[in-house]
């Protein structure tokens, strides 16, 4: 499993980049988009909705099966990747950079050094 | 043979004899070809015969082959389906037994029977609904059943609906507003509850493989108008804790709702209703053998306790003080029609043919090889190097997967070139890589044998070369299905080949 060293993750899969200028980048790790398989549908949240931390906002349909995507951290949408709407295997193929879901304004950019580290997140998936 | 009469433009002459291009009836039309001719009456205009208001002016749009083409056509088709009289069906959750030949001579007993006959002329088939309901009741430790119901979703749906009609009658419609499903639920539970009205609230599976006790009872409430389970569960594990989830259920109000789909495992030794259920649906077409698959017809009778019965949907049948048997109009408190006339006869007379062959004894007998066939596969399935998700003794199923790094749909492919049929992968969605099996009652030991072989097979051959389970199926007439291709651009109609 690749588990860049640079971001910050939850359990639910998700991965967070550090905060720049107070926003932070969303998407789901390679790990989950192996165990999803290949990825046909992305559902994203409107920009401009407030979102607390763990509130489902997205979902990703794969072949074998629908999955809620979890806000990490409590803040504003203000981007989503429309380009999934076309190319959503773009999540499997670049889990860390072109498949990125949406782009949180967080309330507390701080709390992002309290999620979980790549190899606090490794241990917690591979114990899924 | 003229082959490019009517094939598809660019195919070559010889893909007709390949599956590869395997023709629609209509592709093997030519104009003027006839299967049979109706006889031409003499002197006698078909205008004065049938009248002219009965007359089309155009010929219906129908493919015009020869009766060999015809019969050929769709015996090929019938050669590429796959069914529990061809060989082992082991789909977890979905029960798919051997549906025994006599039921087809007992509903062909029936078949000429319509419903809009009078009831003094129909008392054969009305007394076959009676007994069937009064024996599913008695199966199921539930006070009424209504037949209606035309697959377990269906039934689902009345139960629920029923519910939510019980709850509105005592006033509490506004305030209850939640139906819980555990994690593990079949997702008809969720899709049931959902168009009801009603929002899911989700309890996690605890380390047990069964119902979390602790959470369930904090997300309970006074705004829960619902529980939704199956015992055993999907895992194929029995809820040993259910008396205190029915009992904590009931103390808020809530009603408990038992999906019918695991019976199998049950029947004839322990009874929903005993274990504290106000509602049950059963599907006829697994637990009590009637046709499964391609669509239906299924059915899905449901079961109530005596304070649900009046939002029960009609025809009930009953017995009138003369002795005959007649149906009961609807109630006004009933939650209205689900379907036509009584429901689907034909099924059900074959799920009574099912119930009357065996009896109570033979009933027990069921449940105990179902449990005992599944158990015995579990262990030669761990044996042959599969993990076992809860591994303990199970109920008529259990949940498998793969070893770390080999993928279940790999290797169910890979099955499909050995004859057989994969279990049901993916399911439930609390276990990774899952691999739900379900044998049932009716495959001898030598049938369990040989599928746990090819389960030994298939994994010493994946792990031994990658490519053979990434290019399986290799020998079925399609390989490996574009799934995504099916999801992102899905071509929902026929096409003409383009040229």
């Amino acid at each position: 499993m690749h588990t860049p060293d640079s971001l910050r993750y939850v359990r639910s899969h998700e991965w967070a980049s550090a905060p720049d200028d107070g926003v932070v980048t969303v998407g789901i790790s390679d790990f989950a988009q192996d165990q999803l398989g290949d990825v046909v549908f992305v559902e994203l949240p409107d920009v401009g909705r407030q979102v607390a931390a763990g509130e489902a906002i997205a979902v990703v349909e794969s072949v074998k099966t629908a999955s809620d995507i979890y806000a990490p951290l409590a803040g504003e949408v203000v981007a989503v990747n429309e380009g999934l709407e076309d190319a959503p295997e773009t999540i499997n193929s670049a889990p860390y950079e072109g498949g990125w879901l949406f782009k949180l304004r967080v309330d507390d950019p701080s709390a992002w050094d309290g999620l979980l580290d790549a190899a606090g997140y490794e241990a917690v998936a591979e114990a899924d | 043979m003229n082959a490019s009469h009517n094939a598809p433009v660019g195919v070559d002459a010889a893909d007709r004899f390949r599956d590869a291009s395997f023709p629609l009836i209509f592709e093997r039309a030519a104009p003027g070809r006839r299967a049979a001719r109706p006889p031409v009456v003499d002197g006698a205009p078909m205008e004065e015969l049938l009248g002219e208001e009965h007359l089309r002016a155009q010929p219906p749009g129908l493919p015009e082959v020869a009766e060999l083409d015809l019969v050929r056509h769709y015996t090929q088709l019938a050669h590429r389906q796959f069914s529990i009289d061809g060989n082992v069906y082991p789909l977890g959750s979905c029960t798919m037994k051997y549906n025994p030949k006599v039921h087809e001579e007992v509903a062909k007993r029936f078949q000429d029977v319509h419903p809009y006959q009078d009831e003094a002329s129909a008392q054969g088939v009305l007394t076959v609904l009676a007994e069937l309901q009064d024996d599913l009741a008695s199966i199921t430790g539930m006070d009424t059943v209504s037949l209606q119901p035309a697959a377990g979703a269906h039934g689902e749906l009345a139960g629920i609906l029923m519910i939510r009609a019980y709850h509105e009658a005592k006033g509490e419609g506004e305030q209850r507003r939640v139906v819980i499903c555990p994690d593990g639920a079949h997702g008809t539970n969720p899709a049931t509850a959902s168009m009801a009205g009603y929002d899911v609230v989700e309890v996690p599976t605890g380390p047990d493989g069964e119902v979390d006790l602790d959470a369930f009872r904090a997300a309970l409430g006074p705004n829960v108008a619902a529980v939704m389970l199956t015992n055993p569960n999907t895992l194929g594990l029995f809820e040993t804790r259910i008396l205190a989830i029915a009992e904590a259920a009931h103390a808020v109000g809530a009603q408990l709702y038992y999906d019918g789909a695991n019976l199998n495992a049950i029947v004839g030794r322990a009874r929903p209703g005993d274990m504290g259920f106000d509602v049950v649906h059963l599907n006829l077409h697994k637990t009590f053998t009637t046709p499964h698959g391609g669509g239906g017809p299924g059915t899905g009778p449901v079961g109530v306790k005596a304070h649900l019965a009046p939002y029960l949907p009609a025809p009930l049948l009953v017995r009138r003080d003369d002795g005959s048997v007649g149906a009961e109009g609807q109630r006004p408190t009933a939650i209205g029609r689900l379907r036509s006339h009584y429901g689907n006869v034909g099924n059900l007379v074959r799920a009574w043919a099912y119930i009357r062959t065996l009896g109570l004894e033979g009933l027990r007998r069921v449940s105990t090889m179902a449990v005992l066939n599944a158990n015995y596969l579990r262990v030669s399935m761990r044996e042959a190097g599969y993990q076992i998700a809860f591994d303990r003794v199970n109920m008529h199923e259990f949940v498998a997967r793969p070893p770390d790094g080999l993928k279940t749909l790999d290797l169910a492919k890979m099955l499909l070139d050995y004859g057989v049929h994969p279990m049901t992968v993916y399911f439930p969605l609390v276990v990774r890589e899952a691999m739900m099996v379900e044998p049932t009652e009716t495959e001898s030991i030598e049938t369990l044998d040989a599928y746990a072989a090819v389960l030994g097979q298939v994994l010493r051959d994946a792990q031994r070369d990658p490519s053979l389970a990434h290019d399986a199926p290799r020998n079925t007439p399609v390989r490996r299905l574009d799934e995504v291709g099916a999801a992102r651009r899905p071509i929902l109609r026929y096409q003409v080949p383009k040229a």
